[in-house]
């Protein structure tokens, strides 16, 4: 088969552009090649994410720290394992290479960072990368594992293979980043005229291996063997039967150290926060300011605010599974599972963590490199049980629900019916996932492939990075959009001016749909707490209890009677199915907007949600008004 | 000639070829599944499937689905 001898070749004059000039330099590297950690190396706090315009890649800049050139500027571009441009990753590396993205410098210089634990395959992304005929040094990064392992390689020889400076670095030590110094600050003059450089025709992964392969053997590298310990803990850790076992452990610990760690923490930095906007507001006196700022603005950036305990905690889980490599076991053992409704084994992650909230969920799809797959399970996330729901289930269960035992004291009716809509809530999620993925999203050509890395032990570095980096993205863009709703709902629930919430703008809207969910059962103070939720679910409790004259901190128990006497039995279930489907999460929108870089998923999700709660809420009234 | 797929646990064999779409197949040689390549069967997950692989010094998991695609040349004898 491969009975030809030596791969076509093409000639690449060496580089003239002068080093000193470099203003803008690219990282790119393959998957797991620890190109981020170099990135977080060599930015620090100095670096900035935002999403490419038009596509899903999040674009990862920064200024350089610890070398003398502060001013220059680092992109991290997305893993590739060569320039075809098959996938949208390689897509915008390629964009970003030439020059062609918008909004992103053209690079002067490229930093190729490679696995030297798997150089041989590796360097196959050299050929294109050095065909782009830019200054180039390459990184062999993981150098000291290579080496404590058995595995060597002559640098010397394969920087005269390829016509570039070679370097051995180790990116998570720290080690070697001094020839990265040497390399930006090189000036003009002191550039060695190299070699005329022979590479491989384009496009094509034999040439290319062929060529790495040829390069590998004249530099003398020497793989070095694989980690015993990674061997060793994943016949245990994938075992048959202690596989699966610790598999739950796993999941289970992260669910309910998110849910009964983070809950509390949210609810008292919540507290914390209307506590400081009550003060304040008392400081600054009655008037329609003091209500803009404290309940318009104030209450705009509670609301971001206080899902920042739930998103840190669960990145912190989600980045110690991935960096331990543990992450694409646990994927491994969920793909059967997952595949049955048409996602796959690294949606499990996500989909659990959004029982605490669907905001940190959605973000961390990001460890699925499918897109549609990706989309299909940011899709169905909001469908499950989040802890938002459950102050208006409760609220409406504790009224409505006699505590019946069922099953002695411990399994009440009031929990099988709270029960209930958490199934409920997920049956929704697995049949949306099934018509998404055999319509819109229908199976994508790109397979399940699954790198297995050797297991790591994360560092605090990588890890802080990566939580103070999410923070800001969730800041920055859910922030931005929940305050414009929340102002707009403040002012429509404030003019005209001293009118109270019942002859407001919002009161007479409320009032005037009432005609539509008269059906459901719902009266026109649950159309007002419906309006007002928009923002966010848990935002209903309030204002039935400000409708209802009471305050439910205090004295739930008159509103608890005040709904009792206002709404049936069908209308209260009904109410309650409507908020297991509907999509009453501005931050959940706005985050869906960013990941999918486009206001058409979050709206195809809101109106197939709000048509879905809406004839699941009737059907229910019309089901329990006929037989109870 | 056998599929990959068919490949027993701690089997070895050599590619022979990839009959997949070129996108998938471009992805899978640059993961390391190129022809001439020597890939071992490593283990199975929990489930029965994916099954992971070891090819080039890396341990990959493909889905049965994918690996049919792939045939490979099995070793007569047992592999290390």
């Amino acid at each position: 088969m491969s009975s030809c001898c030596t791969p076509a070749t093409i000639q690449i004059e060496p580089s003239h552009r002068t080093a000193g000039k470099i203003q803008t330099v690219a990282l790119v590297g393959p998957p797991n090649s620890g190109k981020s950690t170099l990135f977080n190396r060599l930015t620090g706090l100095r670096q900035k994410v935002a999403n490419y315009p038009g596509v899903t890649v999040e674009q990862h800049y920064g200024k350089l720290s610890g070398i003398d050139r502060s001013d220059l500027t680092l992109i991290d571009l997305p893993g590739i394992y060569s320039l075809n441009t098959h996938s949208e990753d390689a897509r915008v590396a390629v964009d970003v290479l030439h020059g062609r993205m918008p909004g992103a410098p053209a690079p002067d210089a490229v930093l190729l960072v490679l696995d030297s634990l798997h150089l041989q395959r590796q360097l196959m992304l050299a050929a294109p990368i050095l065909s782009l005929g830019l200054p180039t040094l390459v990184l062999l990064n993981m150098s000291d594992l290579m080496e404590t392992r058995g595995g060597e390689v002559d640098t010397l020889a394969l920087a005269r293979e390829l016509g570039v400076p070679v370097a051995k670095i180790s990116a998570t030590r720290g080690t070697g980043l001094d020839a990265i110094k040497h390399f930006l600050n090189k000036k003009s003059e002191s550039v060695t005229v190299l070699p005329r450089l022979e590479l491989p025709v384009v496009g094509n992964p034999r040439s290319y291996r062929q060529w790495a392969t040829g390069i590998s053997t004249r530099t003398k590298y020497k793989a070095p063997l694989s980690s015993e310990w990674t061997r060793k803990l994943d016949s245990f850790l994938l075992g048959r039967v202690t596989g699966p076992l610790l598999f739950l452990v796993v999941v289970f610990g992260v669910f309910q150290i998110v849910f009964s760690v983070g809950l509390p923490i949210s609810n008292a930095f919540q507290t914390f926060l209307n506590d400081a906007g009550t003060k304040a507001g008392l400081l600054l006196g009655h008037g329609w300011l003091e209500s803009l700022l404290i309940d318009g603005i104030w209450k705009g950036v509670s609301a971001v605010l206080v899902f920042l305990p739930q998103i840190l905690l669960l990145f912190l889980f989600v980045g110690i599974l991935e960096d331990s490599g543990y992450l694409a076991r646990a994927a491994l053992i969920a793909d059967r599972v997952m595949r049955a409704i048409g996602l796959n084994g690294k949606a499990f992650i996500p989909l659990l963590s959004a029982y605490a909230c669907a905001v940190p969920a959605i973000m961390a799809t990001r460890t699925i490199e499918n897109k549609r797959d990706r989309f299909a399970t940011i899709l169905v996330t909001p469908f499950m049980t989040c802890s938002a729901r459950l102050p208006i289930y409760m609220l409406m269960i504790a009224a409505f629900i006699p505590n019946k035992p069922l099953l002695g004291d411990f399994f009440g009716l009031q929990a099988a019916v709270m029960l209930s809509l958490y199934v409920l809530g997920f049956l929704a999620a697995l049949a949306t996932a099934r018509l998404l993925k055999s319509s819109i999203l229908k199976a994508s050509s790109a397979p399940f492939i699954l790198e297995l890395p050797q297991y790591r032990v994360p560092t605090a570095r990588s890890l802080g990075l990566r939580l103070i980096d999410r923070g800001k993205v969730f800041v920055k863009q859910a922030g931005t959009v929940i305050l414009c709703v929340t102002m707009v709902l403040w002012a429509l629930s404030h003019i005209p001016f001293h009118a109270d919430l019942p002859q407001s703008i919002i009161g007479h809207v409320g009032q005037w749909i009432e005609p539509v969910i008269k059906p459901l059962g719902f009266n026109w103070k649950i159309g007002i707490g419906l309006l007002s939720s928009v923002v966010a679910r848990e935002v209903i409790v309030g204002t039935l209890g400000t409708l209802y004259g009471a305050d439910p901190a205090t004295q739930s128990l008159s509103l608890q009677a005040a709904l009792r006497h206002d709404l049936t039995l069908g209308g209260a279930m009904a109410l309650v199915v409507f908020f297991a489907f509907a999509m009453q999460c501005t931050s959940t929108l706005a985050i869906v907007k960013r990941e999918t870089n486009s206001w058409k998923w979050p709206a195809l999700q809101f109106a197939y949600m709000s048509v879905l709660a809406y004839v699941a809420a009737l059907g229910t009234n019309v089901l329990i008004s006929h037989f109870f | 000639m056998t599929a990959l797929s068919e490949l027993k646990i701690g089997r070895a064999g050599v590619v022979e070829s990839l009959q997949l779409p070129d996108e998938i197949q471009h992805h899978l040689m640059h993961m390391g599944f190129i022809p001439d390549a020597l890939v071992r069967a490593v283990r199975r997950a929990p489930t029965g499937d994916p099954t992971v692989y070891a090819v080039d010094g890396m341990e990959v998991a493909l889905r049965r689905e994918t690996a049919r695609w792939i045939s490979v040349r099995e070793f007569e004898s047992e592999s290390q």
